[in-house]
């Protein structure tokens, strides 16, 4: 039986660096909740299920429900919190309130993410599962199905799904991604 | 979650070195393994974390097949522009898998290691034989709806999930693997195991052996590829059944075909009789269903899973047909 382990685990959240010691069982999500105070990352099913946990890491989004913390250790994180202020809205954000995409808000810091990340890998030409053809190089045009498609990962239990869609197609023609 | 040890590898031989030594397991991207740590299925005492391996890249090889690091993020392989345009149905069978947060996680390593979605398997206070050897396996006369229909034993009625192998298994993929007796080539058909007496095994790996990387072997006609994925929703769920196809046809006659099913199997089900079948004979919608008919003579169905048969025969002959009409375009 391995005696009670400690790793040092630094992270860098949103700008800001912080040291920690952590048992090696604690995940990202659980270290930026429990030991940062960092409630924005909602913790929905633990089991990479629902997307509620998005964050991303070094600008890739990624579940961090599913994560040792200790593997992470030197990440660049990136929560919602971290893409704008409440005087300061991200675009994301703005949007988000403009099209009453949210309602009781859960699942809003992971579609927020999520829709991050996704504009990162659509802007890098990444296909999708709606892709009509992967083997076209082009563009990728951030169309309602295919932004569906790429959302897929997070769940909205108050079925606010039509309104994130039209809060992230708009920024998508803001951005020339549309 | 029980409690572990957790040491990082610098380099394969201090992975090799770190992990043997009584329970150890492996962590990649930790989307299966993690879950399985949190979920009491896997209780190791020491996690060796390989994550940061230099063990990525996707490259042509000398005779213009790819070699593929086993660290490879399943959202990059999918990008990449090689397997697009030279074996689109790798990708399209990668992008039908999990979501985006997932897939730039799993590791091609990994994504051929993951465990079966069996409920059973999942829930530990059920008896499974693959979790806990002779414990029984609740699903043979449980929930039968996602139950195998070849090569099933009476210990263990399990599918393999992953989507990629079906496109591997079709390809011939080769596994490169390292270990304390150096390194081997297991060839896609060897790697994984059908149940038998012995379901707790999923593969042909020794203990501690390390994926190194997948090769990939030039097929060019696998330009007219598809993957085709059936599920209970639109997107983000694991197949009911699913089909990885490439064919070469010309004048209407196939001249050579590739074909594997998931959701049918404990290992990715490649379809060697419907293949044979098919090879030097009419590209018609009517041969492809007898292939298929043929491929399927051995299945043996429950009353839950039952609905799998139709669903395959449908699915094949559609990906088929659509492959094949796209060649005449
Ligand atoms: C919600 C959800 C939905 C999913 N949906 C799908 C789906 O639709 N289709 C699909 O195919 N997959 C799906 N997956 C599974 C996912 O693709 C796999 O979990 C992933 O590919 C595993 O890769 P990883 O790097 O995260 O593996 P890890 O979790 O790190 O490891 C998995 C196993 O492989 C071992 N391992 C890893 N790398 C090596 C190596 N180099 N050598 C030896 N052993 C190694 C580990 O020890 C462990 O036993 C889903 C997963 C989740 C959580
Ligand atoms: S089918 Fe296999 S994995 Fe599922 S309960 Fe039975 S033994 Fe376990
Ligand atoms: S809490 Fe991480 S995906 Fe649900
Ligand atoms: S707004 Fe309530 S879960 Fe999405």
């Amino acid at each position: 039986m391995p005696s009670a382990q400690h790793v040092s685990v630094r992270l860098t959240v949103d700008g800001q660096d912080h040291e920690l010691e952590l048992d090696p069982r604690v995940s990202v999500l659980d270290a930026l909740r429990d030991r940062l105070a960092i409630t924005s990352v909602k913790k929905g099913c633990d089991h990479g299920q629902c997307g509620a946990c998005t964050v991303l890491v070094d600008g890739r989004r990624i579940v961090s429900c599913l994560t040792l913390a200790a593997s992470y250790d030197g990440a660049d994180v990136t929560t919602a919190a971290g893409l704008g202020t409440a005087d300061n809205l991200g675009d994301l954000q703005a949007a988000f309130v403009d099209r009453d995409a949210l309602q009781c808000g859960y699942c809003t810091p992971g579609q927020i993410c999520s829709a991050a990340g996704m504009f990162a890998e659509a802007e890098a030409g990444m296909p999708s599962h709606v892709t009509k053809d992967v083997s076209d190089l082009g563009q990728v045009r951030l169309t309602p199905e295919e932004i569906a498609e790429r959302m897929s990962g997070n769940l909205c239990r108050c079925g606010a799904y039509c309104h994130i869609r039209e809060a992230i197609t708009d920024v998508a023609k803001e951005r020339g991604q549309a | 979650m029980k409690e572990f040890e957790y040491v990082r590898a610098a380099t394969v031989s201090d992975a090799l070195s770190m992990s043997g030594v009584g329970d150890t397991a492996y962590l990649a991207g930790g989307t299966n393994l993690v879950d399985h740590l949190r979920l009491g299925i896997k209780r190791p005492d020491r996690i060796v974390d390989i994550s940061r391996l230099d063990l990525g890249g996707v490259e042509e090889t000398a005779d213009g097949g790819l070699r593929i690091g086993a660290n490879v993020p399943n959202a990059d392989l999918a990008a990449d522009p090689l397997v697009r345009q030279r074996y689109p149905f790798v990708s399209e069978a990668l992008l039908a898998g999990a979501s985006g947060q997932i897939r730039a996680m799993a590791s091609t390593a990994g994504n051929l290691l993951q465990r079966t979605r069996c409920v059973y398997f999942q829930d530990t206070t059920t008896p499974c034989n693959k979790r806990e050897p002779g414990a029984g396996c609740s699903a043979i006369d449980g929930f039968g709806k996602y139950n195998a229909i070849i090569g099933q034993s009476d210990q263990c009625v399990a599918v393999h999930p992953s989507d990629l192998c079906l496109p591997l298994a079709a390809l011939d993929a080769v596994v490169h693997v390292t270990g304390s007796d150096g390194d081997r080539k297991i060839p896609f058909a060897d790697f994984h195991r059908l149940p038998g007496d012995d379901p707790s095994h999923d593969t042909n790996l020794v203990p501690a052996e390390l994926i190194t990387g997948i090769e990939i072997p030039p097929l060019p006609w696998a330009v007219r590829s598809h993957y085709r994925k059936v599920r209970d929703r639109a997107s983000y769920a694991f197949a009911l059944v699913s089909v990885a196809a490439a064919i070469d046809v010309s004048g209407g006659q196939v001249n050579d075909v590739r074909l594997a099913l998931g959701g049918v199997a404990h290992k990715p089900h490649r379809a060697r009789t419907a293949e044979d079948q098919l090879r030097d004979g009419p590209a018609t919608a009517e041969a492809f269903e007898a292939a298929i008919d043929a491929e399927l003579a051995a299945a043996q169905v429950g009353s839950e899973n039952a609905y799998k048969i139709p669903m395959l025969q449908r699915t094949v002959v559609a990906v088929l047909q659509e492959l094949v009409e796209g060649a005449n375009r």
